[in-house]
């Protein structure tokens, strides 16, 4: 709430440009960061797997930030690192500026800030245990109930579950995850999360198996959330709609990088990188693009193309556009740096460098 | 089934107050309830709704294969005869060869265990037993081919393709004993949208060089929009709006469709900005549906008169297309 109050979130000066509000939100306040991030795991084949191929990425307090990417882009083993449950073999994590702790005790701090949310909520609830139970199990975890302080158990556990929307939440507790339809299962689940009061939830494609009309209940629920408890929400999804609904930034990943990052509607209404272009234009209700389908899927982490990774299925580099521009062996040959996590729009692209290039007029 | 009875006039499909009701230890659970569509070659038909609409019940009644314990009233007409009186020999000749379906979660239609060409060959061979040992090698290549998957796929494994590739080879198999109607149950509902894009972008293709017609059935009122030319749209078991589908998913006449369509949010459209648009409260309990619109319960327009009867599918005004457009609510086409 505080940490709302005492600063202007990027929601509340839309369409507004880093460059006319320097310092809106100063990178030093980023609850939670990765610099450089590289992930790796080995194949059965003996071959070394990149999943994460250095990854800048901040959350700050009271943001909401869609990292958005199909399948085998790394955006799970991102939300995985920022948990720690993956350790990076470079770059790291920091959390609130100091580094991930390493030890058990502190880890157990660390994971009461940040709880992480996962899809699929029948599969995440344990089917023997009730409501109540669910709810009240991080409470004990970490000790947070205190009778004679006046939070007892019940007291937190009623307060997560109407947080999550679930209300009057007593009838509920002696349900089992069975019981209940798919949107309430979703939210004990967001009630348990919610029930250790976090600074930061990550949730993992929070409505991709929810039903339309329920989805748009639980995305209000999540901007509620950010609103009235100051909760900062990484959100992983491959779902540009849900990052337009609710994400103040937006980090779109492809093949273990982010390759084009900043406000949402500056990167959904002007994108820059040809695979954001490309996958918006892709998303069935957008009849103002032509529909560009890229050919294939994105190729394996333990063979990343050379130079600009996408480069094998860029249709900017197919149609001529970049030799054109000149960059057409650049993009072959020459490898992005890693863009930096601030509030900034920009894309790892060789064509978009020569298109927004210092001095020229930024989209 | 055979040339006869596939007259230019006659659909492929046809539902004629199709009714189905599962016998639960709970009472009788009216999954479908009185449905009525049409498909005809070269048209892609869409079926929206969500969990328990009863939209995958009826894709599986079309060719019976629904549970033994459904209760099924009304008439399914493929290609003029009724699948659910015809005999054993008749209905196995029906499957594959008339009509056949694509299921969601290709990972577990297949089984891990056997070659992809094997599995695509054996509709084939079942029902044509005439065909020579070469032919079907043929048939599967070619097969393999139309659906976009790389050479030498036959001799690979389920795992060893990708989710999209996987869900090609359903389609392939669909395709084997050539039918006239396909059946798409959630076909990208597990998939990314780029491979989701490119599954559509096969569907429709497939329709128009093999004149088909198709029943795509989907949660994604969106992805209907995109590919169909009509839609129905479905809550509890009944259509509550049928049209072209542009004009359902542009501008739905029943408040559900509605809801729907604004589930998805265009992006670019400020409106949709922090403002996700959502439908409070669960679909009702099948086994026990209110009085009168079963959608009255969660409905932002209902007044005490939709408590009173179930308001019928009837036309409201006339569509993009030519067509009545067709909903099943007393304040159709009304905002909030």
């Amino acid at each position: 709430m505080s940490a709302r109050e005492a600063e202007p979130t990027p929601h509340s000066t839309p369409g507004s440009s880093p460059a006319t509000s320097p310092g809106e939100r100063p990178q030093s306040r980023a609850f939670l960061e990765a610099r450089g991030v590289v992930v790796e795991f080995a194949t059965r084949s003996g071959s070394v797997a990149r999943a994460l191929d250095g990854v800048d990425l901040a959350v700050a307090p009271g943001e909401i930030v869609a990292v958005v990417g199909e399948s085998g882009s790394g955006k799970t083993t991102l939300a995985r690192t920022l948990m720690g449950l993956e350790r990076p073999v470079a770059g790291e994590v920091s959390v609130g500026d100091r580094p991930m702790p390493r030890s058990t005790r502190a880890m157990r701090t660390f994971r009461r800030k940040v709880q992480m949310v996962l899809q699929d909520a029948s599969g995440s609830l344990n089917p023997r245990q009730t409501v109540y139970e669910s709810v009240a199990e991080g409470i004990r975890l970490h000790r947070l109930a205190d009778a004679r302080s006046g939070t007892a158990e019940a007291d937190l556990v009623a307060k997560a579950l109407s947080d999550a929307g679930l209300r009057p939440p007593q009838p509920l507790y002696l349900r089992y995850p069975h019981e209940l339809s798919g949107g309430q299962r979703q939210r004990v689940l967001i009630a348990g999360a919610l029930a250790v009061r976090p600074d930061l939830i990550i949730a993992d494609e929070p409505v991709s198996s929810l039903d339309a009309s329920i989805r748009g209940e639980l995305l209000a629920l999540l901007l509620r959330l950010r609103d009235e408890l100051g909760l900062g929400v990484l959100v992983i999804t491959h779902d540009l709609g849900l990052a337009w609904n609710i994400a103040d930034r937006i980090a779109v990943m492809y093949l273990g990088r982010v390759v084009e990052q900043g406000p949402t509607e500056q990167v959904l209404e002007h994108p820059r990188h040809p695979y954001t272009q490309a996958l918006l234009s892709v998303v069935p209700e957008i009849d103002r693009l032509e529909p560009q389908v890229l050919r294939g899927e994105i190729p394996d982490p333990t063979r990343i193309p050379p130079g600009c990774r996408f480069h094998p299925r860029c249709p900017a580099l197919a149609e001529g556009e970049s030799e054109r521009a000149g960059v057409a062996d650049a993009c072959r040959g020459v490898p992005l740096p890693v863009l930096p996590a601030d509030d900034r729009h920009a894309a790892a692209c060789h064509l978009d460098a020569v298109r927004h290039a210092p001095g020229t007029p930024a989209s | 089934m055979n040339a006869a009875s596939t007259d230019v006039g006659t659909p492929l499909l046809e539902l004629r107050d199709l009714s189905v009701s599962y016998r639960t230890t709970e009472g009788a659970l009216p999954a479908v309830r009185g449905v009525d569509l049409t498909v005809r070659a070269g048209e892609v038909v869409g079926v929206a709704g969500e969990s328990g609409c009863g939209k995958s019940t009826l894709a599986t009644t079309v060719l019976r294969l629904q549970p033994r314990d459904a209760a099924v009233t009304g008439e399914v007409l493929l290609a003029g005869a009724d699948v659910l009186t015809m005999g054993w020999g008749d209905l196995r000749a029906a499957r594959w060869a008339d009509a056949s379906i694509v299921f969601q979660g290709a990972l577990h239609s297949l089984n891990p265990v056997r070659r992809v060409g094997d599995q695509v060959a054996e509709p084939i061979t079942l029902h044509e037993p005439t065909v020579g040992e070469d032919e079907v090698t043929a048939r599967v290549r070619d097969l393999l081919e139309q659906v976009g998957l790389p050479e030498g796929s036959a001799r690979r494994y389920p795992h060893q393709l990708s989710g999209g590739q996987r869900q090609r080879v359903m389609i392939a198999m669909a395709l084997a004993c050539r039918p006239k109607l396909i059946i798409a149950d959630e076909p990208t509902t597990a998939l990314d949208v780029m491979v989701q894009a490119q599954i559509l972008d096969l569907l429709a293709q497939l329709v128009r060089d093999l004149d088909l017609g198709m029943v795509l059935i989907s949660h994604d009122l969106s992805v209907l929009a995109d590919v169909c030319d009509r839609v129905a749209v479905m809550y509890a078991g009944r259509v509550v709006e049928f049209g072209a589908a542009d004009d359902v998913f542009g501008d739905a006449l029943h408040p559900y469709a509605r809801a729907l369509s604004r589930a998805f949010p265009r992006i670019g459209d400020p409106a949709a900005r922090y403002a996700p648009a959502g439908l409070a409260g669960d679909p009702p309990d099948l086994r026990s549906l209110p009085h009168g619109c079963s959608f009255a319960p969660r409905c932002p327009l209902a007044i005490d008169r939709c408590r009173d009867a179930e308001p019928p599918l009837a036309p409201h005004a006339t569509g993009s297309d030519g067509n009545p457009r067709l909903a099943a609510c007393i304040r159709a086409g009304e905002q909030w």
